[in-house]
């Protein structure tokens, strides 16, 4: 029993309480309806909230389900040092799927420009279907992207893991209704309702640790399509690309070829939250290439199973 | 920057009705993009569309349409979510769409609202399908209407219209059964801006709020606040780890508190069950609590061992809701599937799923009326109606009615074969209107 802590106010909940609560409820019931869920786990601050409110809903038990990372190999080095932390620090299972194996084995072929966001998609769904996943805990927002925007709390994909908008179920109140047939699963997002800044104001108010590459810290980085890139194992700088040190941060960990870091000299989570505050674009309007393929890049990329 | 950055505020979910032409997608936009809730990407995104599209200036609407198919038909689809946020306030605004599918969606924006914005044209004022969307929130028991009069600058902003309007509208809203304060109304032009977040200069006999000062002002807790407590149990904590002895013997029902509060020493009823006993702590992984209210997840300790699980519900000892396996409801049918008496379903209440007959389909809700009336009943129900119908469940479930209490006043009527959600279920008849 924890009775020796002081007893904290009760009164009504303010908005992060309110979506603290709403998130809690949601893992609890897919804990209560499903046989085996998982965490769908990238190191980025959405993923690490979620983990968090994880933790918040079955403690003191431990988080009764492991968490899944697909990991494209273009990654900072910073965050799977952090994700091997956090994994060990809760004593969570941590399982991973490498993109380079499905590469290797000839399941999958690298793209000629170099990024392997899209690749991501086929050993998510392979890993679901071989761990019989029936519940995909995600971290996405509505409020990142207008696909998005109609997306439901639990989300059926069929047995192709395909989102087909015109066939979700309506969700009323609370009730979420997860029935699926076998080889069926529900992709689930508790955070759903909340907005970049609910999440940047939850991250200060629980003191939640994020990898160090989302502050102001120097960099070798290039320009391209308008981003600022660093130079990694996806190429680049190619010709007339120059590397250049700049004072950086990111505001979403993606594949490191289409995850572009902001100039930035915010090195606090308060400037961090200001810089946010005082933005005038989207957080994947800013720094993902991916969403700026089309009109309609979410929506296509939802429809084949993608995160 | 002066405000704190982590200081609270509350929340406030509501739901905007209204059909395209009424202009609610122009008065989404407005309140984004009034509240700089609209960032820079996404309103180039919305001009290039324009552009492509050969239409003159940005279409707003744009920005709330947000896939391909409704894009390319200009119809909106589905329940949209939205949010925006001011220095007093976060809202979650979900946007239903007015021709299709009207009740799914209205229902289901509905269900979760604490307030609907309901638009008319102040050309045409109330037409049918706001009397159909006003029965189907009053239904809903969304507990405040704003009726905003739109395009009041077409009826050169004429007060004697307006008034004409409301006038219309009270009537509307007193014979469903709202209270006259619950509903307020706002003359509005959502493309120039009047009264939505700026006060309009073009209306000085309107001494109301904006519509966004009215949104930020309004009281936010719920009915579920003041009435008995309940709480489904949706899981079972007990940590049983090897590394922590002490809590071999802890057993922890979470939930989040459907309604009223609940404290230490509370006396409580466990159903379907009916054993009592009382609280012995209310905690969250935060540390314990002194109570909880309505909405808050929290983790309830008892005195007793008692034998509980998913499925059962927590409640006040002393107003204990009716446990019984039988129900007289209200079905808003959604699914294309007709509903046959006789039908054999699931049904989901609070955290419980059980098998349920349909026994007899009682009157059926006509909005084609003035006055929405309860007509005979059909031989069965259709996508969009709702009716009367009395349910047998293989389970005894502890419900409230619908008006008294919406957690355990609701249900989802579900399809065994599909898994599909084939009905919203209200129980009792929380629309009382001449039958």
């Amino acid at each position: 029993m924890t009775a020796t802590l002081p007893v904290t106010r009760a009164s009504a909940l303010d908005a992060l309480e309110a979506l603290e609560s709403e998130a809690i409820h949601v893992f609890r019931e897919v804990a209560g309806e499903f046989d085996r869920p998982v965490i769908l786990f990238s190191g980025g601050k959405d993923s690490t909230v979620l983990v968090h409110l994880a933790v918040k809903a079955f403690a003191p038990a431990p988080v009764p389900f492991p968490l899944l990372h697909v990991d494209t190999g273009h990654n900072y080095p910073e965050v799977i040092d952090f994700r091997d932390r956090l994994v060990e620090r809760l004593g969570l299972r941590l399982v991973v799927a490498h993109v380079q194996d499905w590469i290797d084995d000839g399941r999958l072929t690298e793209r000629p420009d170099g990024t392997r966001n899209p690749l991501q998609t086929v050993p998510l769904l392979d890993t679901i279907n071989e761990h019989r996943f029936d519940a995909v805990f995600g971290g996405g927002r509505r409020d990142e992207e207008r696909a998005r925007a109609k997306e439901r709390i639990m989300s059926l994909r069929d047995a192709f893991g395909r989102w087909d908008p015109r066939k979700q179920r309506p969700e009323l109140w609370n009730l979420y209704n997860g029935r699926h047939a076998p080889g069926e699963h529900v992709r689930v997002f508790p955070i759903s309702n909340w907005t970049e800044l609910d999440v940047w104001r939850y991250i200060k108010r629980e003191g939640i640790e994020l990898p160090s590459i989302y502050f102001a810290h120097e960099r070798e980085v290039f320009r391209r399509d308008g981003m600022w890139l660093a130079e990694g194992p996806w190429g680049g700088p190619r010709g007339g690309e120059e590397l250049v040190r700049k004072s950086v941060r990111y505001r979403t960990v993606g594949d490191g070829s289409c995850t572009g870091a902001i100039e930035s000299t915010a090195t606090t989570l308060d400037e961090v939250i200001a810089e946010v505050m005082a933005s005038r674009l989207t957080e994947r309007g800013a720094t993902r290439a991916d969403d700026r393929l089309s009109e309609a890049a979410m929506e296509d990329r939802k429809r084949e199973g993608y995160f | 920057m002066s405000e704190d950055l982590t200081a609270a505020r509350d929340l406030l979910r509501f739901a905007t009705a209204g059909s395209v032409d009424d202009g609610k997608s122009t008065l989404v936009g407005r309140l984004l993009y009034d509240t700089k809730s609209v960032l820079a990407d996404q309103i180039e995104a919305v001009q290039r569309a324009s552009v492509d599209k050969g239409l003159a200036t940005p279409d707003l609407s744009l920005l709330v349409d947000g896939l391909r198919a409704e894009r390319e038909q200009g119809i909106t689809i589905d329940v949209a979510y939205r949010y925006f946020g001011t220095p007093k306030r976060e809202f979650v605004l979900a946007d239903t769409p007015g021709h299709v599918q009207y009740t799914r969606n209205t229902v289901t924006g509905a269900s979760t609202a604490e307030l609907a914005v309901l638009l008319v044209d102040a050309r045409n004022g109330v037409v049918e399908q706001t009397r159909r969307h006003a029965a189907v929130l009053a239904l809903l028991r969304v507990p405040r209407l704003v009726l905003a009069i739109n395009k009041i600058d077409l009826v050169d902003f004429d007060e004697g219209v307006v008034r004409a309007i409301e006038k219309d509208f009270d009537e509307l809203a007193r014979s469903l059964g709202f209270a006259a304060d619950a509903v307020v109304t706002i003359p509005v032009s959502a493309l120039d801006g009047d009264n939505v977040v700026e006060r309009s200069a073009r209306t000085p006999w309107y001494e109301g709020p904006t519509l966004l000062g009215h949104l930020e002002s309004v009281p936010v807790t719920g009915p579920e606040v003041d009435a008995p407590f309940r709480m489904p149990v949706q899981y079972v904590i007990r940590p049983r780890t090897a590394d922590r002895p002490d809590l071999h013997d802890y057993r922890g029902y979470a939930g989040q508190v459907a309604a009223g509060t609940v404290a230490p020493g509370d006396e409580v009823v466990v159903l379907p069950s009916g054993v009592r006993t009382t609280v012995a702590a209310v905690e969250t992984a935060d540390g314990p609590l002194a109570s909880a209210t309505a909405g808050r997840s929290v983790t309830v300790l008892l005195t007793d061992d008692i034998d509980i699980s998913r499925g059962d519900v927590l409640a006040s000892a002393a107003e204990p809701p009716r446990v019984t396996d039988e129900l007289d409801a209200t079905l808003c049918w959604l699914a294309e599937k007709p509903l046959r008496p006789g039908a054999r379903l699931l049904l989901k209440h609070g955290t419980r799923t059980t098998q349920v007959i349909v026994g007899a389909v009682g009157e059926r809700l006509s909005l084609d009326s003035e006055v929405p009336t309860w007509d005979q009943a059909p031989e069965e129900l259709g996508i969009n109606d709702i009716a009367h119908a009395s349910l047998r469940t293989a389970d005894p479930l502890p419900v409230d009615a619908y008006a008294d209490i919406r957690a355990t006043g609701s249900f989802l009527l579900i399809d065994p074969p599909t898994g599909g959600t084939l009905a919203a279920g209200l129980v009792g008849t929380p629309l009382a209107v001449a039958g």
